[in-house]
């Protein structure tokens, strides 16, 4: 059963076993507007907490995808490269960016719950 | 909204907010030595008509350049400019507007642009062109950068050819990035071997055609060589009438391509503004700085031009911008595209020709002069001559006697050994009179 977990600059993480997919939530898809590019990691990059993993550009603004824990990128969404609208249109399914092989799970416990998250969107809305 | 400069107050109230004691403090980044530590020397007033006369008197010591026979180049050339040209650009939409920021705004400014890039692509063969930055040097630079951020690699290869203020200027840009720039020696005869030079942590190459010293160079095996290695080959010009003759950079396999559109539509103007002309290949348009022009349709499905992919820009993307640069040369990129489309794609072929057949015939001249030699294979419009004596000496010796008698080399490469080496060039500007002239004003020198 994968859990999801969130963090204050807008990302999910859901894990389930020893990886995690990281996207961006809709909130911020929303506070992006268009999505019409982005620019994911090598597979195999291994990155620590908070890292910047990809960058979004949309039709207003340029900002970066971080990695909620650590982990190595095991798979990207290479999808994203012809049609990144889907990030707008899915943003939780097939607008994922890139799936991580946790190096510890524990930092999971500094992030958000879904209850959580949709308190702390209350508190910057 | 009125404009009221910044009264004492003001300045104090910044000065504590930034936490910096006085103004100076402003400016420790730049060597003690180069900062203006007293007065101007000037008087304190003079009436207009005085320094009118002041001024005038002044100018007079100058030989101008459209005064005398005139073969300077070495990065800046003498050519002639339509008047056509001239009363085009003074138009007030263009002359006072500054680079657009809003997408869509100023259709007129937006169009100018992208055509300008149109034709730059269209000259150098590559896929896509910007909408011009400072000057070729910068462009350069840029290129250099551009090419690390490709590359994740932090290595460019200088060529011995590229124009010294070019490679100080790509020196500049790299020392600050944290990059290295390994410039090879001034490499007259252009029989450098960059390619063996490229190994796995090398960005890229950065080579002139027709090189500082005038000689072209066949950029094909060198792009190979790049290619091969995954270093990716920039391309530099700093004279673009010569893309009407030599084969474009695209054509040869560049990556990256720099260039100085001066040539086209702008005057020597002392140095600058220039225009820096910059294109690349397509898959790395989002690695590219400046600005963008693209075309696209309105609601009504009318054409129309819009500023595109912004996001790698400064104002939208801030520190992690594509380059700190985020206007263009508007006013000369424009001089440029007037100029380049009164002349067509057979009048720039002809103005080309017309430029080698002046220099081949003052290449010919200078070659029977006793004491000179002509240096080049080949060259486009200028070349290098080795005299006997040194050659900044006989370049104000030949001012003095109303010639402007090219650039010597040490000018811009001192205490190289290359004090004996003037560049020549000659443009369609020149008449047979201006190069018989230029003979025997060197002839003069020479013998004494």
């Amino acid at each position: 059963m994968p859990t999801t977990h969130y963090t204050k600059s807008h990302e999910y993480i859901r894990v389930e076993g020893e990886t995690g997919i990281i996207g961006i939530t809709d909130f911020a898809q929303a506070q992006l507007g268009d999505v019409v590019f982005v620019e994911l990691p090598p597979i195999g990059k291994s990155l620590s907490k908070g890292a910047e993993a990809a960058t979004i550009e949309s039709v207003k603004a340029a900002a970066e995808v971080n990695v909620p824990v650590s982990g190595t990128v095991v798979e990207v969404n290479s999808a994203l490269a012809e049609s990144p609208g889907v990030v707008n249109e899915d943003p939780s399914g097939k607008g994922w960016f890139l799936k991580i092989k946790l190096s510890d799970a524990a930092e999971l416990d500094g992030l958000m719950d879904e209850n959580a998250y949709r308190e702390f969107l209350k508190s910057v809305s | 909204m009125r404009y009221l400069p910044l009264n004492s107050e003001d300045r104090a109230d910044m000065l504590t907010r930034v936490d910096v004691k006085n103004i100076d403090a402003l400016f420790a980044d730049i060597p003690e030595a180069k900062r203006l530590n007293h007065d101007l020397d000037l008087p304190h007033r003079k009436t207009e008509m005085d320094v009118e006369r002041l001024l005038s008197g002044l100018a007079a010591k100058n030989v101008a350049a459209g005064s005398v026979p005139f073969f300077v180049g070495a990065g800046a050339y003498k050519h002639h400019v339509p008047a056509n040209v001239d009363h085009l650009i003074q138009r007030s939409e263009f002359l006072t507007s500054y680079t657009p920021y809003q997408p869509e705004i100023a259709q007129g400014t937006l169009q100018t642009i992208f055509e300008f890039q149109t034709q730059v692509a269209g000259l150098t063969a590559m896929d896509v062109a910007n909408a011009s930055m400072y000057d070729g040097s910068t462009a350069t630079a840029e290129a250099v950068a551009m090419a690390q951020r490709i590359t994740k690699r932090r290595k460019a290869i200088v060529s011995g050819g590229l124009h010294p203020h070019y490679t100080e200027t790509v020196r500049t840009y790299a020392g600050m990035a944290g990059d290295d720039a390994l410039v090879l020696p001034p490499d007259v005869f252009a029989t450098e071997d960059l390619g063996a030079l490229v190994d796995d942590e090398t960005s890229c190459v950065v080579v002139q055609n027709p090189d500082f010293f005038g000689n072209l160079r066949d950029l094909s095996e060198l792009a190979a060589h790049c290619k091969a290695k995954g270093a990716l080959l920039v391309a530099v010009f700093t004279e673009a009438v010569s893309l009407g003759l030599v084969q474009p950079p695209g054509a040869m396999g560049a990556d990256i391509v720099a260039g100085e559109g001066q040539s086209i539509g702008n005057r020597l103007n002392f140095g600058g503004p220039y225009v820096g002309l910059f294109a690349a290949k397509a898959k790395y348009l989002r690695q590219m700085p400046g600005r963008l022009c693209g075309e696209t349709v309105d609601a009504l499905g009318r054409r129309g031009f819009v500023l595109t992919l912004s996001t790698r820009e400064q104002h939208i993307r801030r520190d992690k911008a594509t380059s700190n640069i985020c206007t263009n040369s508007g006013l000369a990129a424009l001089a440029f595209s007037i100029h380049l489309t009164l002349l067509g794609d057979a009048g720039l072929r002809r103005l080309a020709r017309i430029n080698h057949a002046n220099a081949v015939d003052l290449a010919r001249r200078l070659a029977a002069v006793p004491g000179v030699e002509v240096l080049n294979k080949t060259f486009f419009n200028e070349f290098t001559i080795k005299i006997a004596g040194d050659a900044a000496v006989a370049v104000e010796r030949m001012a003095t006697a109303g010639v402007l008698g090219g650039v010597s080399v040490s000018r811009l490469l001192p205490d190289k050994g290359l004090d004996e080496l003037l560049l020549a060039a000659s443009t369609e500007v020149n008449t047979e009179a201006d190069r018989a002239a230029f003979v025997q004003a060197l002839q003069g020198v020479l013998k004494c």
